[in-house]
């Protein structure tokens, strides 16, 4: 990779099929040449199908199921389950399959009886009702939320042989809507001394990290709403705190407290789990953006390619720390690269949609995608990205993932 | 003239000196934000509150509660709601909470309460909020004192004659607690692990 990462210098189209990313019309337009069959007569075209619902669900064609529902050991309520991400596209991911992860289960929260305090280093402390932050302002922005353990599977020695949504899914992209948290602030006044806030849950885990005051005046809110209707309970109802480009688990969910002090508390959750340990037997603490990645859903992991031809590559990018400027994408285990076309609002921290075409021959290649944001962060090789770190560690992994696709067409996880 | 253009006159004429009024009488709208914050238009329903006991305890030793607990009785506490899923000697394979002091540069890191947490103070914080798992905040100040001592003594890290209270937990010298280096977050302009190749 040059240094200068120069947009310019991508080609359009490279090795192994790959496309100019504005190729695909025609493509498809010649698919289209054959002309327009009439649908063969079914049910549906004639008898009245199933009448309104109160609140719906997709299809019963869709295979839609969220993905490695695990939990620990001694305690199964301290789990995480996965989006999959393959079967998905777009920008947004439907609640009912947006990544849970908690470590005490999902609490059942009557909003009447939840209360948000916030105390410590401030002229007053104030508790908010549900329904009185329901009067505040509010904002709704498109964010990603990745859980820092997300990918951590590819840090294993050997390739896991498991989907997009099974590797990478502890990932989302909603529109959240909430007060900013910088008017409740402003409302209890805060002291000259001021510099970290600890968020804590309501539920039996006591979720509790400290975050910087910088990050909690901007862009943090307390969120209320994801894709438009009130948070699901496994996301936080009645609400949560939201951090913007961060590790999901600073967004503390059944929000209940904010303590605003000098100096972080040094939670459990912030020194024992979410440090980084590095080889020398140190770790980094307080790691809290998530780096530029990217990951190609489709083709991706346990899919089956069933025909030679033109297919769309297509996945997704991000960046903690600003928006996404280009995805590369190889055909070719990493020799050549071209450039994706890129679908997105371009709004930091929020996920990216990329697609190029691709002309599959049948011979066997290697997918890999390549995400740069617009601070001129590249997202690293998976060599390069576990250099950093000791062999226990695996949070904040942002490797390149490469699916491996064979000549009879099985798409799979592979380290190259 | 109507009243709508001569309004208009006036203000155009005198239109600083509206400015300068509306700023004197501190419009929410108006306020400069001087002091970090975007001022504006709220409804501002946040309930005085006076008495709230926190549970977020620091390294500093705020938010201890009074109490004491031992060793000694730390291990009665332990043996009856912890044993069983930590192990008598607190190294239950996948729930390890002793042990490994030393292994973090190796190979094969052993990650536990005592080779790798920089404070006690953490310890009693998450053992009180957290634990006994499916019972978390069901122990007694006095008993998150015990245990908290009786997991550092299993760990090597305190005596058998060890008492905790809310000072002298603060005199716990962590093996790890020079280990971390914290990514400087305070500067939000400061490198904070994105793109580190
Ligand atoms: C029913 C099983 C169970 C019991 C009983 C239990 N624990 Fe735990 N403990 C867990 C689980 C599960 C976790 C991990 C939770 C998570 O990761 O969110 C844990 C985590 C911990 C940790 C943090 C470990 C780490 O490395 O971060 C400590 C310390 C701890 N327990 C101490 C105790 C003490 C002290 C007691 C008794 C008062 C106790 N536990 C009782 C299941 C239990």
């Amino acid at each position: 990779m040059s240094d200068q990462n120069d947009e310019n210098e991508i080609p359009h189209a490279a090795g192994n099929g790959l496309m100019h990313r504005r190729s695909l019309l025609k493509a498809s337009a010649l698919g289209l040449a054959g002309g327009f069959l009439l649908p063969a007569k079914a049910d549906w075209n004639s008898v009245p199908g199933a009448p309104q619902s109160a609140y719906g669900s997709p299809s019963k064609f869709a295979d839609l199921q969220r993905e490695q529902t695990i939990g620990h050991p001694f305690g199964p309520a301290a789990g995480s389950s996965s989006t999959p991400l393959q079967s998905l596209n777009g920008t947004i991911t439907p609640n009912s399959l947006h990544f849970e992860r908690h470590h005490a289960g999902i609490p059942d929260i009557d909003p009447a009886q939840h209360f948000l305090t916030l105390y410590g280093d401030l002229k007053n402390s104030l508790r908010f009702s549900y329904e009185s932050l329901l009067a505040y302002p509010m904002e709704s922005h498109k964010y990603f939320l990745e859980c820092s353990g997300n990918s951590y599977r590819n840090t294993f020695p050997t390739a896991q042989d498991l989907t997009a949504g099974s590797l990478n899914g502890l990932i989302s992209g909603a529109e959240w809507t909430g007060v900013p948290l910088h008017y409740l602030l402003d409302e209890a006044g805060l002291e000259k001394e001021a510099s970290w806030i600890i968020a804590e849950g309501a539920d039996a885990s006591g979720h509790t990290r400290s975050i910087p005051l910088h990050r909690m005046l901007d862009g943090a809110m307390v969120a209320l709403y994801q894709n438009g209707e009130p948070l699901r309970p496994a996301q936080g109802y009645p609400m949560r705190l939201f951090v913007p480009g961060c590790e999901g688990n600073i967004s503390v969910k059944w929000l209940t407290a904010l303590k605003v002090q000098k100096a972080p508390a040094y939670t459990r959750e912030e020194t024992s789990k979410y440090t980084d340990l590095l080889k020398d037997g140190s770790a980094e603490m307080f790691s809290l953006e998530m780096e530029v990645k990217s990951v190609i859903t489709s083709p991706s992991g346990k899919m089956q390619l069933n025909r030679k031809g033109v297919y769309e590559i297509s996945g997704m990018a991000w960046s903690g720390a600003s928006t996404i400027r280009a995805v590369e994408v190889s055909a070719d285990g990493g020799k050549t690269w071209a450039k994706a076309s890129l679908q997105s609002d371009n709004q930091p921290n929020a996920l990216t949609r990329f697609r190029i075409p691709w002309q599959w021959t049948g011979q066997p290649g290697v997918l890999q995608s390549r995400a740069i944001d617009h601070k001129g962060n590249v997202q690293p090789t998976r060599d390069v990205a576990l250099k950093r770190y000791s062999p226990g560690s695996f949070y904040h992994y942002n490797g390149i993932q490469s699916w491996q696709v064979s000549s009879d067409g099985m798409v799979k996880n592979v380290y190259v | 003239m109507s009243m709508y253009r001569f309004a208009k006159l006036i203000f155009k004429r005198w239109q600083h000196w509206f400015v300068v009024l509306l700023l004197i009488s501190e419009s929410p709208l108006l306020m400069a934000a001087d002091d970090g914050l975007n001022h504006s238009l709220t409804p501002r329903l946040g309930e005085r509150v006076t008495a709230y006991v926190s549970s977020i305890v620091s390294p500093d030793g705020s938010g201890l509660p009074n109490g004491s607990g031992s060793v000694t009785e730390g291990k009665l506490v332990y043996n009856a709601k912890c044993a069983a899923c930590h192990g008598v000697d607190g190294k239950m394979q996948s729930n390890q909470i002793v042990g490994g002091i030393g292994s973090l540069a190796s190979e094969r890191p052993v990650v536990t309460v005592g080779s790798y947490w920089p404070y006690a103070t953490t310890l009693f914080d998450y053992i009180a909020r957290a634990m006994p798992y499916g019972q978390a905040k069901t122990l007694s100040a006095n008993e998150v004192y015990a245990t908290t001592a009786y997991v550092l003594f299993l760990n090597g890290i305190v005596s058998e004659q060890t008492r905790f209270d809310a000072t002298t937990l603060l005199t716990v010298d962590m093996p790890n607690q020079d280990g971390f280096v914290e990514l400087n977050e305070i500067d939000s302009n400061a490198e904070s692990g994105v793109g580190k190749q």
